[in-house]
């Protein structure tokens, strides 16, 4: 019998006719990567494929690697496996990943989200057989606002600070989520600060996208200058000695996970935004509609509940084991970053 | 409920307590005066009774957003709250209501002679018109839990911000038996008139844990220690012939406890006795286990009354001949108590708790090791000169408990927790060796959901999620592999537990990184801390 096209294995997505791997969590020789998320992109591959925004993001997060970088839909062959790289609108450069053998197409998402974020190239439909979709926020509990609404709530936010004279520090992930808040942040209001592990990033970032202007926080940025303003930082700044410097200030937090009052307190943080680069549950069912796949594989996040719930309503749905772990992965490399950045 | 909801929502949007307090106080200034009233009874934990039960409201809910009921329970298992819950997986609403909070509320009390149907009915249209944060607010109304991280005295100290009266005052004004469907804001706050209240207990003094060793506190000969006795602290109120018994949580439990009426007969009108309500049994004082046997009861049969007779241990003296004397020292309160106890019959169920004046710490420190003997949980410190203060003070009075009783155990299953530990897996079930018929098997003995450090939990919870062998619904067994110091108050032999022990307020210690599973302790060395 033919193995099937995409198999689970210990060191990742394997495809064996072509022997290369989807963003393997265990060195390989060839790895075609979703996006540069620490989970995603790890160290160790000896030849890398991605999508040549990503490019820079993992060469920055991963040294001097061996990369190839891709257009959308080119098509690339290995063995006979055509291989092609569709947006998933995550983060900037970020894609789903289509491969095709003898007319029958899988699709591996990585991370995805529907909703256009005015940076990272949006989501597209990818017609296919098979789907391995994330499942971060596979649960019914999960709704998101429009980001219009959201950025504009953190504008409000934002301003009232100021009008209070306080200093907004807003936490988001280095790469995605710090980027794309300040994409959105109203200039008009007030000056944008960065912490040092965001301005290294957004440095990465401004080579492939436009950001408004920023300006780094460094040992010589004095009280006076911050207050008012808002300051981007990674969430591992929250508690840390160099947050001190911003007092008197409120805090934030934009993530997914803000929709549950829980999780804000647990992080004690003034007030949490629920902005996320992942789908929330009506988007995961509307994008696998979309597909007209048969057969769906849930990865990370709720997903043997978000399984069984496909399998009922009349889906070939299945879950396998991976190493990929949505934010909490990300939240450990923004904290590497954000000591690097301290220390330098 | 918009206004309301919008409070809710501010409070929930900070961490700083003044912050809090001054979002709370704009609310009292700016709200109608019957949604004032309904806000305070709900931040002092007076709700309408439940109109629905909820099994049913997790039902409607679940129909009323389209999926199927398993769903929305593994969502609830997430969530952790169910209010939370149903306030998400709702599809977002179209229409809004303009409904007060002080409406809502008479709704909710009448809901309660409606019929299913209609409950059901009443449910739909009001949720499907309601917001986020409205309709977290009117569901938590409806599961009778409502807890949004402000206590009573942060209220008390926002509504004196907002009137201009005083704290203590107020706290005083707003215990007691009132009906926010009856009571005018200016009845309530406003207006004072004590006397009208022959029921309304004082705001209990309480303490703070004592840290170290207590000669710091100064001289020993300007304090009394006598023995925290773990029962329920209670006020005892005898005025125009009547008894009114308060429990701690300001609740009247006079109803449960009819042994202690006869009280009204022998003590003078206008005493207010700050005590203890215990077990006595045999010339002893009887477990927490036999206490829980009366708390839980709203009538009491004459077996029970019978097999665990309660009386009051008096520490304090609140009120004497109708006059408020807590401002009075200690020693002449307990001077007046002392006489007063020892008047009445020693057939009462009245008796004095044990002052002992120090002389040396030394003192202290060998009663302290003789609690478990005495049943106590350690000792009271209280300094001689002290007034009854209001809530939670430091200063006078000292809590000095012993230290818990404690085991090594194996971690064996795990639950997400609630609240604030919602999507951690925090809530644990520990268990011990026991020699079965296929070798050494582990019991599982107790759950414990306090003592670890975030950080700790965190890394806890990182292992569990590598190391699960099977799920249960929301529950997970783990590889046998971390042992953990588990802590407790008491220990008694137990017919409904596994393990023929229960164990009381059981707490992780520490974290045992040292030992291995086989280093744990066994079910008998515990059983051999039973008193």
């Amino acid at each position: 019998m033919e193995p099937p096209l995409l198999a689970f294995n210990e060191k990742g997505i394997y495809c064996a006719r072509a022997d290369v791997y989807l963003d393997p969590w265990r060195p390989v020789d060839r790895a075609i990567i979703t996006h540069g998320h620490s989970d995603h992109a790890r160290y160790g591959h000896r030849h890398y494929i991605t999508h040549h925004y990503n490019v820079p993001i993992i060469k920055h997060r991963l040294g001097a690697i061996s990369v190839t970088g891709k257009d959308w839909k080119e098509s690339f062959y290995i063995n006979g496996v055509t291989f092609s790289l569709y947006p998933a609108g995550h983060i900037v450069g970020s894609a789903q990943v289509r491969v095709e053998y003898r007319g029958e197409v899988w699709v591996f998402t990585g991370d995805y989200k529907v909703e256009p974020d005015g940076l990272s190239t949006p989501y597209e439909t990818v017609k296919c057989h098979t789907f391995i979709t994330e499942c971060t926020f596979g649960l019914p509990a999960f709704r998101w606002l429009p980001q219009q609404e959201v950025m504009a709530d953190i504008n409000a936010w934002w301003a009232d600070n100021r009008a209070n004279h306080q200093t907004s520090v807003i936490f988001g992930y280095t790469l995605g989520k710090a980027q794309r808040i300040i994409k959105h942040l109203d200039p008009s209001i007030g000056p944008i600060f960065t912490h040092g592990a965001v301005e290294n990033m957004n440095e990465v970032l401004r080579t492939v996208v436009d950001l408004p202007p920023t300006q780094r926080i460094t040992r010589e940025t004095t009280r006076e200058e911050l207050r008012g303003g808002i300051v981007v930082a990674p969430p591992s700044a929250h508690g840390s000695p160099w947050i001190r410097k911003m007092t008197p200030f409120v805090t934030a937090s934009a993530s997914g996970w803000m929709a549950f009052r829980g999780a804000r307190a647990r992080r004690a943080i003034d007030r949490g935004f629920v902005l996320s680069d992942h789908c929330d549950w009506h988007a995961l069912l509307d994008s696998i509609r979309a597909t007209g796949a048969e057969r769906v594989i849930s990865t990370h996040g709720y997903s043997d509940i978000f399984s069984r719930y496909l399998r009922e309503l009349g889906y070939d749905a299945r879950t396998e084991q991976t190493q990929y772990e949505g934010e909490a992965a990300e939240m450990a490399a923004s904290a590497e970053e954000t000591v690097d950045a301290e220390i330098s | 409920m918009r206004h309301f909801a919008e409070l809710i929502k501010e409070l929930d949007s900070s961490n700083k307590t003044t912050v809090k307090v001054a979002a709370l106080a704009r609310y009292f200034t700016t709200a109608g005066d019957s949604d004032k009233v309904w806000t305070i009874a709900l931040l002092s934990h007076r709700r309408p009774p439940r109109p629905v039960n909820a099994t049913l409201l997790r039902q409607w809910a679940h129909e009323i957003a389209g999926i199927p009921q398993w769903l929305f329970e593994e969502s609830y298992h997430i969530v952790g709250d169910l209010a939370e819950t149903i306030a998400l997986v709702l599809p977002v609403s179209t229409n809004h209501t303009e409904k007060s909070l002080s409406e809502f509320l008479q709704e909710i009390i009448r809901l309660k002679s409606c019929s299913d149907d209609e409950k059901r009915d009443y449910l739909k249209v009001n949720w499907l018109a309601m917001n986020y944060y409205e309709r977290l607010v009117f569901t938590k109304l409806m599961t009778g839990s409502f807890r949004i991280g402000v206590s009573q005295k942060l209220m008390t100290r926002a509504l004196s911000a907002a009137t201009g009266i005083e704290e203590d005052l107020l706290a005083h004004r707003l215990m007691g038996n009132w009906d926010p469907a009856k009571v005018s804001f200016r009845e309530l706050v406003l207006d004072s008139k004590p006397e009208d209240v022959l029921s309304r207990p004082y705001p209990f003094y309480l303490s703070h844990a004592l840290e170290g060793e207590p000669e710091g506190l100064g001289q020993p000969h300007e304090w009394s220690i006598e023995h925290k006795w773990d029962g329920i602290r209670s006020q005892t109120i005898i005025r125009a012939g009547q008894v009114y018994i308060w429990s701690r949580g300001e609740e009247l439990v006079t109803d449960k406890y009819p042994e202690l009426h006869a009280l009204a007969t022998y003590l003078p009108d206008g005493t207010v006795i700050d005590g203890e309500l215990l077990v006595w049994k045999d010339g002893t004082i009887g477990s927490f286990n036999d206490l829980q046997t009366r708390t839980g009861r709203k009538t009491v049969s004459a077996t029970l009354l019978k097999n665990a007779p309660v009386i009051l241990k008096a520490y304090d003296l609140l009120e004497w001949e109708g006059s408020d004397i807590r401002h009075l020292p200690y020693d002449s309160r307990r001077e007046i108590l002392e006489k007063l106890v020892h008047q009445t019959g020693a057939e009462l169920p009245l008796q004095l708790s044990e002052r002992i004046l120090l002389q040396n710490w030394e003192q202290a420190s060998q009663e302290r090791d003789r609690a478990r003997e005495m049943h106590s949980e350690g000792l009271m410190l209280k300094r001689n000169s002290s007034t009854y203060q209001v809530g939670r003070k430091k200063g006078d009075w000292w809590k000095w408990k012993i230290e818990p009783l404690s085991v090594d155990a194996v971690l064996t299953y795990a639950m997400r927790g609630h609240g604030r530990r919602t999507n951690l897996f925090t809530d644990y079930t520990f268990a011990l060796w026991q020699d079965g018929a296929n070798g050494r098997e582990l019991v599982t003995f107790a759950k414990a959901y306090s003592g670890l450090t975030d950080a700790e939990f965190r890394k806890v919870d990182d292992w569990i999620k590598k190391n699960t062998l099977e799920r249960f619904g929301p529950v997970r067994s783990v590889v046998p592999q971390l042992v953990f110091e588990i802590g407790f108050e008491g220990i008694a032999l137990s017919g409904r537990h596994k393990s023929g022990v229960a164990t009381r307020f059981p707490r992780i210690l520490r974290w045992r990184h040292d030992k291995t599973i086989e280093e744990a302790d066994t079910l008998e060395d515990l059983k051999r801390l039973i008193p």
